[in-house]
């Protein structure tokens, strides 16, 4: 038994992913991401199950395993009661772990979302916050978007809401206390640990791509890993 | 399939839902895009059936969205989970209403992985009590803020204004229900008619007097995909998605869409407009769009609420062939009146279809 499927066995998902795969393919055929990229989650489960050494370090270097969208429709079909997906987790875990993940073009992407969503978590205690969604990150949200934001203040009100006000209600400022609650909660479970390696692997990444890399989103690399793409993924 | 089939597998999947004494946890990407549901949630549940629902202040997001982008570990999402209860335990209440899809989802797959995994959530007891001091306990019942609609679909229907009914020709509008794909699809058991016939929108469309649009791409995804859309350079991927589900439905020609997911009604209405930009392609009525809404906004219409305060300006697919054909009574001048910064229906830009 090879190293990295020890360390794939560790995590909860993929232990209650994988029974015995039988390669039957209706994940795939159900798979949203395998209309679209060059993705075969059938495929996925066969090497890992396999347990060779060489293919999971392959797998967790590649492009593969950052196309699902996590839709989980593949949990519902299994006839075996496998999810894929959850395999899919088990392995994006373990590529930011041993920064395997910035050796593909999809995978150099978790500094981008570590840098949105993960440090909105932490600063304002929300997944996702207006203040962030701009047009230049956003261009699809179109015109009314443009008005809400410029009109967020106003608008939320009339709404009902209660945008950087104190108890609760609709964007409400959370407590400085709490957001202590949620970074000490992050600190002993792994997820601050989680976010210095996906910061320390991208920033050798990008010295080795000879692009800019400050902090916050207005530098060359993020750009780069924001908008890039090769064309290569799709069928 | 047979239609005494289809009720047979749904009577399989009914859940129970609790009728009183909740405790409320608002959805990150709601309130941002949608704020003038869950207040109408609020309002409905409040102001009109008269039961408890308790916020409390010091909620956060549940960290769904960063760990289904991979970059929070799922220790971690099972402690900041674990706090939530830890708040409802503190409160005194034992019924747990998330308004997020994503959280339901994540919470329905938490306590899953808890009860086969019992060293699991000892450890992320001693995680929680080590970081903050609290401890929980697990939520009696668990469902989704679309569950408490769909429970109390009758009662609405009780004091309707309105119907889903085109009021010139009396026949029902067609509508498409949309379920978010983390409502159902990991664990059927746990949602209203199961993943293959969710019946939580489906009976609220019903019950209101509309009828349900069956379409092949019915249970498709709208697309999020989460990092699928985070990241521009994957978004093709995400429009893609909401494209197949226009073209599977456009034949059927619905009068509109109705959700339970955050993410999908924005998509399933901010794809149109985008791909009307890129190829001109409309797959509503008239060459117009198809209006999207939640289901908190089709209640509110429902009974009588103004169009406005349930923040459907904030669409950018025109929600008012909807309003036209149920005949529902709106101030066109007052939809984007709000704020100091006008919106001018003549800009370029504006392209709501």
């Amino acid at each position: 038994m090879g190293n990295l499927y020890d360390q794939l066995m560790k995590d909860v998902r993929f232990e209650e992913g994988l029974n015995a795969c039988m390669n039957c393919g209706v994940c795939t055929a159900i798979c949203p991401a395998a209309e679209f990229y060059n993705y075969d989650p059938r495929k996925v489960v066969d090497i890992v199950q396999g347990k060779d050494e060489e293919e999971i370090t392959e797998l967790l270097k590649s492009e593969t395993i950052w196309y699902c969208g996590e839709c989980m429709s593949c949990k519902t079909r299994c006839p075996r009661g496998n999810a894929p997906g959850l395999i899919i987790m088990a392995l994006r875990a373990l590529s930011q772990d041993l920064g395997y993940f910035v050796e593909s073009e999809k995978g150099r992407q978790q500094l981008a979302i570590k840098r949105t969503i993960g440090d909105w978590i932490l600063s304002t205690g929300y997944c996702v916050y207006i203040d962030g969604i701009s047009l230049a990150l956003h261009p699809e949200q179109g015109p009314v978007w443009e008005w809400v934001q410029e009109n967020k203040t106003e608008l939320l009100e009339r709404l009902g809401g209660n945008y950087k006000g104190e108890g609760p209600g609709i964007l409400r400022k959370i407590p400085d206390d709490t957001l202590a609650e949620l970074k000490r909660i992050f600190e002993v479970t792994g997820g601050l640990e989680r976010y210095s390696r996906i910061e320390e692997y991208s920033k050798r990444k990008a010295e080795e791509m000879d692009l800019d890399l400050n902090e916050g989103i207005d530098n060359e690399y993020f750009r780069h890993i924001y908008k890039t793409n090769n064309g290569s993924h799709t069928r | 399939m047979k239609q005494e089939g289809k009720i047979a597998i749904w009577r399989e999947y009914q859940k129970e839902i609790a009728d009183d004494k909740y405790f409320y946890v608002r959805s990150c990407i709601r309130q941002n895009f949608f704020p003038g549901s869950e207040v109408t949630f609020l309002r409905i549940l409040r102001d009109v059936l008269k039961k408890d629902v308790f916020e409390h202040p010091c909620h956060t997001t549940c960290s769904g969205i960063g760990y289904h982008g991979d970059v929070v570990p799922v220790e971690t999402a099972m402690t900041v989970v674990a706090r939530q209860f830890a708040l409802m335990t503190e409160a005194g209440y034992t019924n747990y209403v998330p308004s997020c899809i994503t959280s339901f989802g994540l919470y329905t797959e938490i306590i899953d992985t808890w009860h086969h995994f019992p060293e699991v959530e000892e450890k992320v007891r001693q995680k929680l009590k080590e970081a903050t001091g609290r401890e929980f306990n697990i939520p009696s019942n668990l469902a989704h803020a679309s569950d408490i609609i769909y429970k109390f679909r009758k009662e609405i229907s009780a004091r309707a204004k309105y119907k889903l009914i085109n009021h010139d020709t009396g026949e029902p509008l067609r509508v498409v229900d949309h379920i978010g794909c983390h409502y159902s699809k990991m664990f059927p058991s746990k949602g209203v008619g199961g993943a293959e016939y969710p019946y939580v929108l489906a009976g609220m469309i019903e019950e209101w007097g509309g009828e349900v649009v069956d379409y092949p791409e019915r249970r498709h995804c709208c697309g999020f995909g989460f990092r699928q859309y985070l990241v521009q350079a994957n978004r093709g991927f995400s429009v893609a998605c909401s494209k197949e589900k226009f073209e599977s439905m456009k034949p059927f020609k619905p009068d509109m869409i109705i959700t339970n997911c955050p993410g999908c009604p924005m998509f399933l209405d901010r794809w149109q407009y985008v791909i009307n930009e890129m190829e001109g392609t409309r797959y509503g009525l008239n060459g117009e769009g198809i209006p999207v809404f939640t289901y908190e906004e089709v209640a509110g219409l429902v009974l009588g609420f103004d169009p406005w305060d349930l923040g459907l300006q904030m669409h950018q697919t025109d929600c008012e062939p909807v309003l036209k054909k149920i005949g529902i009574e709106y101030s066109p001048e007052d939809k984007y009146k709000t704020g100091v910064k006008t919106f001018s229906q003549n800009q370029p830009a504006l392209a709501n279809v």
